[in-house]
């Protein structure tokens, strides 16, 4: 029997994405993918999955949605209200979505992206080699109200009711940087001054990169105004012609004009993707070494994201604050998410 | 040209990266270099190398840190580079050459007139140069299976408008800077808009999505507004191609 999601409403930007597609950069194409890699990895680890299954990538707004069969859904991300048939359910968990049921989640409290994910993952068409869209190269198309989502089948039925503590990475904050080719170009007083500013997130921002604001003078380089264009990764910086820094994300070009004083670590580009407009961000050099040490930590605690969900309902003697929790699979006392943020 | 002393250089691009750069501004033997460099890097089948491109002057290289460490990628690459002159030595084999049916001017593309004022050419002239001039794919970028293409007679180094062009449809070839380019989506532009073709370059619903390679050379070939509209039922828009040996 084929299970399907209706998409009854949809805000604007809503996108289906996964891990994105790597091997195109010859050709133009750069990875996509989720904007929140994180987010993807908790919603496996919450439904029993692998990574590579597709989900519903939010920004900054959910929807209205219904399930055609029995599923398991579950919620990660930017915090985000949710009800089913009107009753509140938890982010950061897994809950099951019966046949007919309505799933309503509204705008994000806290962060850009939340992220739906169902058993069996979105089945929609592989284009090269992914489900993601990517809507600067013309792949794929946004989410719309009206729209059926073909459901895969799910191994793990019945897997419900978990929940997981999330890294915390939707009010801005540090984030490390590594030296790249083109950090030469930037005087040692630049380089401090990077340091020791603390930007904020403009409202100018999307899934190809988001602009940060400064106070007081931007940041110039003479030497990178005339260098050939080179290749790009996510996470680079550009100081863009007004002196603004702009951090590139999963959907950035491959290559580009504008000099790069570093590059971002993939582990901290989470919390870039998920700053809202304002929030405070800040960069701090760290060495190569470092960055690599650092890489291979966050992969290690990915792969066993798995090991540390736990039953939203747990020991009643063993929970201090009792109340806080949910006592009901899937309802709660109502402040959980103003908590969470 | 003595580029021994400061070129190739080798840097790290973010954290699983590397670039191998042939020069600081885009010349034929740089782009070649680097062409030549990556094939030569893809023979090698080296352990956790896992996607390699090359831009206008570059060869970049990705791989995952917990196979292969910055500091031993770094001396097997310095051994490599180490092997040849990249800068002379013959491109890769297995390029393709494409001959694409191009209308010059026309409405189907309003600025070649201006394009060969600013060259200092007839229009005639102007098209005589550009459809006999075999042009490499140098890179590709901007949009999916996008070519910057090169290098033109030096007439050619014209600059870029100083306004945009709203839009130029896909298929639309472009001159600036001794570069023609071939747009794969309708996009504003701040290229001189000389030539419409038919050629599809981004197919993502077919076994083939990306045309061009980095490497492959064209030639436009001039036609006309006639016979180019009998061939816009065909993906390809007339082009045909013969691989180079």
């Amino acid at each position: 029997m084929s299970c399907s999601l209706i998409v009854h409403q949809a805000g604007q930007g809503m996108t289906i994405q996964d891990q994105g597609r790597l091997g195109y950069l010859e050709y133009g194409l750069s990875r996509g993918g989720a904007a929140d890699h994180l987010a993807i990895a908790e919603g496996a680890a919450l439904l029993g999955q692998d990574r590579c299954k597709a989900t519903l990538e939010m920004a900054g707004l959910g929807g209205e949605f219904e399930a055609t069969e029995d599923m398991r859904i579950a919620l990660t991300g930017a915090p985000m209200r949710a009800s089913i048939d009107g009753g509140r359910i938890v982010w950061n968990a897994s809950h099951a979505l019966p046949k007919g049921a309505r799933l309503s989640i509204g705008g994000a409290v806290a962060g850009v992206y939340g992220y739906l994910h169902v058993g069996g993952g979105l089945e929609t068409t592989v284009k090269l080699g992914a489900r993601s869209a990517h809507l600067a190269a013309g792949l794929g198309s946004p989410v719309f109200a009206d729209d059926i989502l073909p459901v895969g089948s799910d191994q793990s039925i019945g897997q419900i009711g978990m929940g997981l503590e999330p890294s915390q990475r939707f009010d801005g904050g540090l984030l490390r940087i590594v030296p790249s080719l083109q950090t030469e170009f930037f005087t040692p007083e630049q380089i401090h001054h990077f340091e020791t500013t603390e930007f904020r997130r403009d409202t100018r921002g999307n899934r190809m990169g988001v602009r940060l604001q400064t106070k007081g003078a931007g940041f110039q380089s003479e030497a990178g105004l005339s260098v050939v264009s080179e290749v790009i990764v996510p996470g680079d910086v550009q100081i863009t012609g007004d002196g603004a820094p702009f951090v590139l994300l999963s959907e950035c070009q491959t290559t580009g004009g504008y000099p790069r004083i570093g590059t971002v670590l993939p582990a901290d580009l989470p919390r870039v993707a998920q700053a809202c407009a304002g929030a405070v961000l800040q960069f701090k050099f760290v060495s190569l070494e470092d960055a690599v040490e650092i890489e291979s930590r966050e992969r290690t605690k990915r792969q066993n994201l798995r090991q540390t969900i736990q039953p939203l309902i747990r020991d009643p003697r063993k929970i201090p604050n009792l109340l806080s929790y949910q006592l009901i699979s899937g309802v709660t006392a109502g402040d959980d998410i103003e908590k969470a943020s | 040209m003595p580029l021994s002393l400061e070129w190739p250089r080798l840097c790290t691009l973010g954290v699983d990266g590397f670039l191998v750069q042939f020069g600081d501004r885009l010349s034929e033997q740089a782009n070649r270099a680097a062409l030549t460099f990556r094939a030569a890097l893809e023979n090698q089948n080296w352990d956790g190398i896992e996607e390699t491109s090359t831009s206008l002057v570059s060869t970049y290289l990705r791989f995952d840190p917990q196979w292969q460490t910055h500091a031993d990628l770094r001396v097997m690459l310095k051994g490599l580079l180490a092997q040849q002159d990249w800068f002379t030595g013959d491109l890769p084999t297995g390029r393709r050459l494409w001959r694409v049916p191009t209308v010059y001017g026309t409405t189907l593309a309003p600025q070649l007139d201006e394009a060969a004022r600013v060259a200092g050419m007839t229009v005639d002239e102007a098209i005589a140069s550009v459809s006999q001039s075999r042009v490499r794919v140098q890179t590709i970028g901007f949009a999916p299976g996008q070519p910057y293409l090169g290098a033109l007679p030096p007439a050619w180094n014209i600059p870029r408008q100083t306004a945009l062009t709203d839009k130029v449809p896909e298929g639309a070839l472009a001159v600036a800077i001794q570069q023609l380019v071939l747009f794969s989506v309708t996009t504003p532009t701040g290229w001189r808009h000389i030539g419409q073709t038919a050629f599809r370059l981004f197919r993502p619903e077919t076994e083939q999505p990306f045309v061009l390679r980095p490497g492959d050379e064209v030639i436009f070939v001039s036609t006309s507004p006639e016979t180019l509209a009998q061939m816009t039922r065909d993906a390809d828009g007339g082009a045909t191609s013969e691989v180079i040996t």
